[in-house]
């Protein structure tokens, strides 16, 4: 069992008041909360927090965890002697975020998630909810797939230790799911205790970086490179969509940035998105003097001044 | 047979699903009167005049999660969730804009 310090992972000295801990306990809550935060791995970041505060917010609890002293580093090795707790009483009151590590379970006892997977004590409690991301391909919620999604549970093994087991499930992502949507699959989060329903499990939706889509909702944007002749002459091109290749009539004229849009091509669903084309004309390089003087002549034959607007 | 042949299939929680308030309290776990006050607050919109005929999407439920994870790891009152509801959703949307 490794030995975590929990003043470490709220930024705080061992001398801290309360007040100090409350007040780095919510800035850090902020930061990792799940919901609001940005960062990589921030549910994990956010559990820490929370089972370093559920520990250092309850004077019993610090002072015994104090006890183990300031050599203990984190990530050591740890083994609590067997009366390491003798003149403390917890008086309960722990979270209902679900397992804590295996370290504050052997110090402070099981937490309501873990005690839940141990089954049946006269009550019945509904399973919790679990939450995890799934990534997939543009082509995969174009076309609808079956992915395998892994997920770390935690649960109680044998000695009553918690342990992180792997879980493979395949799901079916419907075709149309856009970004940040979210799937159901009932039963399929943590189990209940005395006979209470299992909970359920939500996947969030995101797209792997496609090579030269993007998705908006269930628009899909593509950045179309075209010839100035063809710009400015109106040609039909070929295109790629998620669907496959379509012909594209570019209307004469056109400039660089002008947008087209290619009603209905984008992510299927009962109001399905367009491809919406920008424009890049590309120029060829003037490598030769013929080339070079074809230019010249273009710049004689087309005064144009495009920077009238700048003033 | 592959092992992909073996799938599960969940709801997608999009606009198109229809939720009753009883639906949406029993799948949140959820109280009506916690819905009615997330209702109230401008949290959630439900199509329909009186609570027997409301009827939410998919996100909804989705918008019930959050605010309760709000209220529960950071205390904010439902008028503090709303307004980081909406904030948050306007992030994300820049954020898939700038990508």
């Amino acid at each position: 069992m490794e030995f975590k310090d929990y003043y470490a992972t709220l930024s705080v000295s061992r001398q801290a008041t309360q007040d100090e801990i409350k007040r780095s306990y919510r800035r850090l809550a902020r930061k990792y909360h799940p919901d609001v935060s940005k960062e990589a791995d921030a549910e994990r970041h956010f559990k820490e927090v929370q089972e370093a505060y559920e520990v250092l917010k309850d004077p019993e609890k610090r002072a015994a965890y104090d006890r183990f002293g300031s050599n203990w580093k984190a990530g050591q090795e740890f083994r609590p002697t067997p009366d390491w707790d003798a003149g403390f009483e917890f008086s309960g009151g722990f979270s209902e975020q679900g397992a804590f590590s295996d370290f504050f379970e052997t110090l402070f006892g099981r937490t309501r998630g873990g005690r839940a997977g141990a089954g049946g004590r006269g009550f019945q409690m509904h399973g919790r909810d679990h939450h995890a991301k799934v990534r997939i391909d543009l082509e995969d919620a174009y076309q609808g797939a079956v992915r395998a999604v892994s997920l770390s549970v935690p649960e109680l093994d044998a000695q009553g230790h918690v342990a992180t087991r792997s879980r493979t499930l395949n799901v079916k992502i419907p075709a149309g799911v856009t970004v940040g949507q979210r799937i159901r699959l009932a039963g399929q989060g943590a189990p209940g205790a005395g006979g209470g329903a299992s909970g359920d499990l939500y996947l969030e939706v995101l797209f792997n970086p496609h090579r030269i889509f993007r998705a908006e909702n269930r628009d899909i944007h593509l950045e179309l490179p075209v010839t100035p002749w063809e710009a400015a002459l109106g040609r039909t091109v070929t295109v790629p969509t998620l669907g496959g290749q379509v012909d594209l009539r570019i209307p004469a004229g056109s400039q660089s940035g002008s947008k087209l849009r290619l009603k209905g091509r984008g992510l299927p669903g009962a109001s399905p998105g367009d491809q919406i084309l920008t424009l890049r004309i590309v120029v060829p390089e003037a490598r030769t003097p013929q080339a070079r003087a074809f230019y010249e002549r273009m710049e004689r034959e087309f005064p144009i001044s495009p920077r009238t607007e700048l003033g | 047979m592959t092992e992909l042949d073996r799938y599960l299939t969940g709801i997608l929680l999009d606009e198109c699903l229809e939720l009753s308030l009883g639906d949406l309290c029993r799948l949140g776990r959820v109280t009506r009167e916690e819905i009615m006050d997330m209702v109230t607050e401008g949290i959630l919109e439900p199509d329909g005049d009186a609570p027997q005929s409301w009827r939410f999407s998919g996100r909804a439920l989705i918008r019930v999660k959050r605010t309760l994870h709000l209220q529960r790891d950071l205390r904010v009152n439902l008028a503090g969730a709303a307004l980081a509801l909406d904030l948050l959703e306007e992030l994300e949307a820049l954020r898939c804009h700038l990508d």
